[in-house]
């Protein structure tokens, strides 16, 4: 099998005092979080602390206030910084697909390659049947997305902003909108591209891909990281009291006591 | 005694029936059909109708159709990107357009249209541009609201997906947000087109020569005719089905194919 994904280059990411609000209301309160070349960084935290709202900053569909966002060295909160250039090099991935409906999948994985990076089409499908093959839809390239089940046209989300060859993948909560059988495909193609190199910052809830995938989780709580480590020390042996009232939540909906250890 | 439910359903049928059976029979014996089909589908006068209807009148309508269609489309692109725009004043000032221009009768703007730009400007201006500017300025309101619900329809994620692509705002709308939308409108804007082929029998009232009459003028002359009776209208009539029966079905392919698609 060819492998695109270990050619190109693989960026760090490097997020200081960033804050974020909407009017009156702080979302984000000065977030630091470093990202390694390589690296798998988990975000969690409850609903409504700022994690969206952070991969939203990173990728420049949102303008924070204040703080400093680098990947690969260049400063993309930079006012001077070509905003869709910086974003070309980060590729996202939405809890809703978003998949464009009136594209077919090979089509949704070359349009922006064509229209953004001037690739020749031949070129672009190429890129996009190497993608779409280590996602395992390479039989489906012809099919609309509503053809395809959600964590087909997850996956196919996933093969698409690889098309772009980012230096940096973020997925917001990419398993939360699909039938428990169809999570495992997604995940362990998310597995698979952590283990060729790739940067990612993951927003996700499922703490045993977090456990097993991350090298670090960071847990978020009202716009501020609360606690920040090797995934095994954040979601075995957590700190503080906040981030083990939430892994209680997480790891036990139910509110059956767990044995403790 | 109590009746079933479908007992029920069976006697408000029957009566319905009865008075649908009842009213054509009134109609049918009542009227005078010798009267009436001699004056309404007098073949001779049918015949006289030709030429002149198709290619002077139905010509005339699809001209003023499609000049006050393209106008229309102008202006309520124009209309739609300022509703959606960041620009407060600019979304006032389309509100204010298309509330007024929805808001009054055609007939009443036509008029404006025939006395007020004389008054205005001092001249008139050829009847084809001021048939173009009357029809296509009421015609942009309606088409403004309909673009505008149309690129509102496309998701937010959409915009969002093709922006976290590396695609520039622009590049978006063009690729990605715009063609979605077109399918969203086509069905509301054949429905458009329909009822601006009705509406340009007003242009009428901006006064004509018999070269630019259209279908309703031209029937309306051709009644005046001493012993002409209904049949130019009939004739006229039909002529406005023949445009407007297939653009209805095509409406209604638009939406099942829009009802699929959304599925
Ligand atoms: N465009 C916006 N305008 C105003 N407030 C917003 C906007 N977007 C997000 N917020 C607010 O910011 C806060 C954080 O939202 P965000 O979506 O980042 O949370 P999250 O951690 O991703 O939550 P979830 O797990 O539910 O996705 C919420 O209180 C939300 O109401
Ligand atoms: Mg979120």
């Amino acid at each position: 099998m060819s492998d695109a994904s270990q050619t190109a280059s693989h960026a760090s990411a490097s997020i200081r005092g960033l804050h974020k609000s909407y009017g009156p209301v702080d979302v984000l309160k000065g977030i630091d979080l470093e990202i390694d070349a390589g690296e798998v960084v988990c975000l969690i935290g409850p609903s409504g602390s700022g994690k969206s709202t952070l991969l939203r900053c990173v990728n420049l569909l949102e303008t924070p206030q204040r703080g400093t966002i680098e990947v690969a060295g260049h400063e993309v909160t930079d006012p001077e910084a070509d905003l869709d250039l910086a974003r070309r090099s980060v590729g996202m991935v939405f809890q809703q697909f978003n998949l464009f409906p009136h594209l077919t999948v090979l089509e949704n994985c070359t349009v922006a390659q064509t229209k953004v990076l001037r690739r020749s089409k031949r070129e672009a499908a190429e890129a996009a049947r190497r993608n779409l093959e280590l996602v395992g839809l390479t039989d489906k390239a012809d099919r609309y997305p509503d053809q395809l089940s959600g964590g087909q046209q997850q996956r196919v989300a996933i093969a698409r902003a690889l098309s772009m060859d980012p230096q940096l993948m973020l997925f917001d909560e990419p398993t939360s909108a699909l039938d428990p059988e169809t999570v495992g495909d997604v995940l362990a193609v998310m597995r698979s591209l952590a283990e060729r190199g790739m940067t990612m910052l993951v927003v996700t809830h499922e703490m045993a891909f977090a456990r097993d995938v991350a090298d670090r989780v960071a847990f978020m709580d009202g716009g501020v990281i609360v606690e920040e480590g090797p995934a095994a020390e954040v979601i075995g042996d957590p700190q503080h009291e906040r981030t083990r009232r939430f892994l209680s939540r997480v790891l036990n909906p139910t509110g059956v006591e767990a044995p403790e250890d | 005694m109590a009746m079933s439910m479908r007992q029920r359903q069976r006697v408000s049928r029957t009566v319905q029936y009865a008075v649908l059976v009842a009213a054509v029979l009134a109609v049918a014996l009542l009227a005078d059909w010798p009267t009436l089909l001699g004056a309404a589908f007098n073949p001779e006068i049918i015949a006289q109708q030709f030429p002149g209807i198709i290619v002077t009148a139905l010509k005339n309508t699809i001209i003023y159709t499609l000049l006050g269609f393209v106008v229309g489309v102008v202006g309520g692109v124009v209309l739609a990107l300022m509703k959606l725009s960041s620009v407060a004043p600019y979304r006032w000032l389309a509100t204010l357009y298309i509330e007024v221009f929805r808001g009054l009768p055609a007939l009443l703007v036509f008029l404006a249209f025939g006395y007020g730009i004389p008054l205005a400007f001092g001249f008139r201006f050829n009847s084809y541009v001021t048939v173009m500017l009357a029809l296509g300025l009421v015609s942009a309101a309606y088409i403004g609201e309909v673009l505008r619900a149309g690129l509102q329809a496309v998701p937010k994620g959409q915009m969002e997906a093709a922006r976290s692509l590396g695609m520039s705002r622009t590049r978006a709308m063009v690729t990605i947000v715009i063609p979605q939308a077109l399918r969203i409108v086509l069905p509301p804007m054949t429905n458009e087109i329909i009822l601006l082929t009705k509406d340009s029998s007003l242009v009428y009232l901006l006064g004509m020569t018999v070269s630019q009459y259209e279908l309703t003028k031209f029937g309306r002359e051709g009644i005046s005719a001493t012993g002409a009776g209904l049949t130019p209208l009939v004739v006229a009539g039909a002529c406005y089905l023949v445009i407007t029966v297939p653009l209805g079905i095509l409406a209604r392919r638009f939406e099942n194919r829009a009802d699929k698609a959304s599925r």
